[in-house]
């Protein structure tokens, strides 16, 4: 420890190249950061599907509905702990582009479905109590400034309510958080009974439902079970896991978040390539010093340490301050999109990534410099004082 | 001046000479600036390459009807009424007295994607037999149009390429309907590409549709008269619709996934720049300070500033023209054409595109290489001049 000063002054030495040099090692992290995140939502939150629920589907394809009248035999099957439905509502706030997801559900069901779904107890109740209330995602209050009390216009272009318009009117009764990290925050719940009593038609249909298992273990069995239950109506169901269910949609956005994988790898390896460059070019500069250094009696181990500290603190520092500065810029400045993104963070994993990533940017750039310095023949190196 | 110019001449020639000496970090900042630039060809060649199918391959003659307030042709729903009152606007095309009008249904059916083994929501158009003379961009490159009446399919070679089990001879089972794929479509790369198309009334019934239909396609006379046929349908009573020219309507449904792919690769190039940057001047400083023997000794011969300046300049424009033309190639050769499928959450359904490094692309991610090049050697090229020559010489 007692050779910091001595480190720090060969930092300070060619201030420049130092400040340069942490910038840079700051850029590749803050940029792995925040493509992390990207890549989040690319996943779009398959890592926090539920273990023990399903999702039943029209077999021919989600858009289409389902009979309401399934519920009830879904509910009474053997191992199923509870049933709740939910719908397409498809709006939005008065021009196309303020589209977001809006769902009508059974309200207790739902959040007792979900119990990812955060919000206090006092919205929970006004919202139960008042059948035009809806509960908005953090996500959306956000984006629109929206706030508990608003009264909101929809556009639905799929449902005409029975005034033959397509604007429907909303409460907002409250706002809801993600209870877990990266739970979807980007819609809106609203009653199911107010959609059906106003909708002008679909009648005793419901979008799609999601299912309790007992056992999660059964998961695949009841799922089987289920299908073959409706199997031969006119109204064939799909049932899979939540996670498959999304896992479905990550793969319909496809190939798109395998190149962005790709992208992130070629990115990271030209920063590293860049830091670790400047970083060793640093070392190698001072060959002479270092062997000053050496002949005034510093060990070959000392050395090596000196160096290695060197390009560690360089990489710590900036490594440290980018991966901060992007969960900073992830965190409160929340989704480039305004919201259309339904998952937005960095993951645990990819910040404990990050760390390593940092020590390894630091051992590597420093350690090639080190071992040239670790090898140097006091002879060889003094000539080159001269 | 002439002296002013061969003084540049043999500065940069000598920088150029000893660049070997300097291989290895010279080498990094090339491979740097290629790296931005083959990342950011590759990111904005997604969005050219979606916005080249969708919009820029889009008929220009060819307006599309829907329901007004409809986000796009899955929530639009529209009647015979509308189309028989559609098909009284002035400037619809004709052939032998024919009225070229394409009243068409747009469903999503689950077809497994090659790659993953999984159900894809891929998009499913009911069009009557008068459609291929409406949309001319449409040709049937293998087999044959479907039959009226009959189960039968023709699919875009997009999705076709993407997409299993829609191969010409299949039988694809949807809901309780089996279909023949008999055809192949192209469209030079544009939307119908991505879809699968039957017989209209065929589909409504396997739908539950009744008669209804989604959306409307009216080839026009020519595009000058798409503002009248516009005015005309909006100011009638008894339709409530909105009207759009196919590339104007594509080009809403593409909008937010081309900001987004683009807001990532601008981001991405300009973050990644500024890194190539940093190593850039890293490099440059170090070869201003490896030559400091050699410029003291030039400008001690009478050299004048500027030349050096110029010389360490041109010096780290050519690393950043190096890495800008190596990073372009690469993208080129790893990007362009490449086919693939993904959601547009517009119409909840497949595009099936492939991306495009447009000569624009390439030729601005050769001038930001330039750009980094210049910005990596500005501070090195006046450190380079501001040398005192007596200390520099002293050194030697």
């Amino acid at each position: 420890m007692k050779f910091l000063p001595l480190i720090w002054s060969s930092l300070a030495r060619k201030k420049v190249r130092t400040v340069f040099t942490l910038l840079s090692v700051f850029i590749a992290f803050l940029l792995f950061g925040y493509l992390s995140a990207i890549k989040a939502a690319f996943q779009g939150g398959v890592e926090i599907a539920g273990v023990d629920r399903l999702i039943m589907v029209h077999k021919m394809s989600l858009i289409n509905p389902l009979p309401f009248a399934y519920k009830r035999r879904i509910e009474t099957t053997e191992g199923i702990s509870a049933v709740t439905q939910a719908s397409w509502f498809g709006g939005y706030y008065q021009e196309q582009r303020n589209f977001f997801a809006q769902f009508p559900v059974d309200p207790q069901g739902y959040l007792d479905m979900y119990p990812e779904i955060s919000v206090s107890e006092e919205q929970k109740q006004a919202w139960f109590a008042d059948r035009g209330g809806a509960l908005i995602g953090r996500g959306i209050a956000n984006r629109f400034g929206w706030q508990p009390g608003d009264r909101i216009p929809l556009i639905s272009p799929i449902w005409r309510n029975k005034d033959g318009g397509n604007t429907w009117e909303f409460t907002i009764s409250g706002i809801f958080d993600a209870g877990v990290e990266g739970f979807d925050t980007s819609n809106m719940i609203f009653h199911h009974e107010y959609f059906d009593e106003g909708r002008a038609w679909g009648d005793g249909l419901v979008g799609w439902y999601i299912i309790r298992v007992d056992d999660p273990e059964r998961l695949q069995d009841k799922a089987k079970e289920l299908d073959a239950m409706f199997a031969n109506s006119p109204r064939e169901t799909k049932t899979t896991s939540e996670k498959e269910f999304l896992q479905g949609f990550v793969d319909q956005v496809g190939d798109i978040g395998a190149i962005f994988t790709a992208i992130i790898s070629v990115v990271l390896f030209t920063l590293f390539l860049i830091t670790g460059n400047t970083m060793a070019q640093s070392v190698r500069e001072r060959t002479a010093e270092l062997a000053v250094m050496k002949v005034v009696g510093f060990s070959r181990r000392r050395l090596l340490s000196m160096v290695l500290s060197e390009s560690m603190l360089v990489a710590v520092l900036g490594g440290g301050a980018g991966l901060g500065t992007a969960w900073l810029i992830v965190t409160t400045g929340g989704d480039p999109t305004n919201g259309f993104l339904p998952a937005f963070y960095i993951q645990t994993k990819d910040l404990v990534m990050g760390a390593l990533l940092v020590i390894g940017v630091g051992a590597v750039s420093g350690a090639l410099p080190a071992m040239q310095a670790y090898r140097l023949e006091n002879i060889v190196a003094l000539r080159k004082v001269a | 001046m002439n002296n002013w110019i061969t003084q540049v001449v043999t500065v940069t020639g000598m920088n150029i000479r000893s660049l070997p000496q300097r291989w290895g970090s010279t080498m990094v900042a090339v491979v740097g600036i290629a790296g931005v630039v083959m990342v950011m060809v590759g990111i904005l060649s997604i969005a050219a390459g979606l916005v080249d199918a969708m919009t820029d391959k889009a008929p220009k003659d060819i307006a599309i009807v829907l329901r007004a307030a409809s986000t796009g042709e899955m929530d639009s729903i529209m009647s015979r009424d509308d189309v028989t009152a559609i098909s009284e606007a002035p400037g619809i095309a004709r052939i032998d007295g024919k009225l070229l009008i394409s009243p068409e249904l747009f469903v999503i059916v689950d077809v497994l994607r090659r790659s993953t083994g999984t159900a894809s929501n891929v998009p499913m158009r009911g069009v009557d037999a008068n459609v291929l003379a409406v949309r001319d961009n449409v040709r049937i490159t293998e087999g044959r149009m479907f039959e009226a009446g009959l189960n039968e399919i023709i699919v875009g070679r997009g999705a076709q390429e993407i997409f299993e089990g829609i191969e010409l001879g299949d039988t694809p089972r949807w809901g309780n309907n089996t279909w023949t794929v008999v055809g192949v479509m192209e469209a030079d790369g544009g939307m119908p590409e991505s879809e699968i198309w039957a017989d209209v009334r065929v589909l409504q019934a396997a739908q539950n549709r009744g008669s209804t239909i989604q959306a409307v396609r009216v080839k026009l006379e020519s595009i000058d008269v798409f503002d009248s046929f516009k005015d005309f349908l909006t100011a009638d009573p008894r339709i409530n619709v909105s009207v759009k020219t196919e590339s104007e309507f594509y080009s809403e449904q593409s909008r937010f996934f081309s900001i987004f792919i683009n807001s990532i690769g601008i981001f991405v190039g300009v973050m990644m720049g500024l890194g190539a940057i940093f190593g850039a001047v890293n490099t440059m400083y170090t070869a201003v300070s490896a030559r400091t023997g050699e410029i003291a000794t030039l400008r001690a011969l009478g050299f004048g500033a500027s030349p050096v300046v110029f010389s360490v300049l041109v010096e780290s424009l050519l690393i950043g023209l190096a890495g800008g033309l190596i990073g372009a190639a690469l993208a080129y050769l790893i990007f362009n054409g490449f086919k693939i499928s993904t959601m547009n959450f517009q119409s909840f359904s497949q595009v099936t595109f492939s991306f495009a490094v447009t000569p624009a692309l390439l030729k601005s991610g050769v001038i930001y290489a330039l750009l980094m090049g210049f910005l990596g050697g500005f501070l090195p090229s006046i450190r380079a001049s501001r040398l005192s020559i007596s200390t520099a010489l002293r050194e030697l």
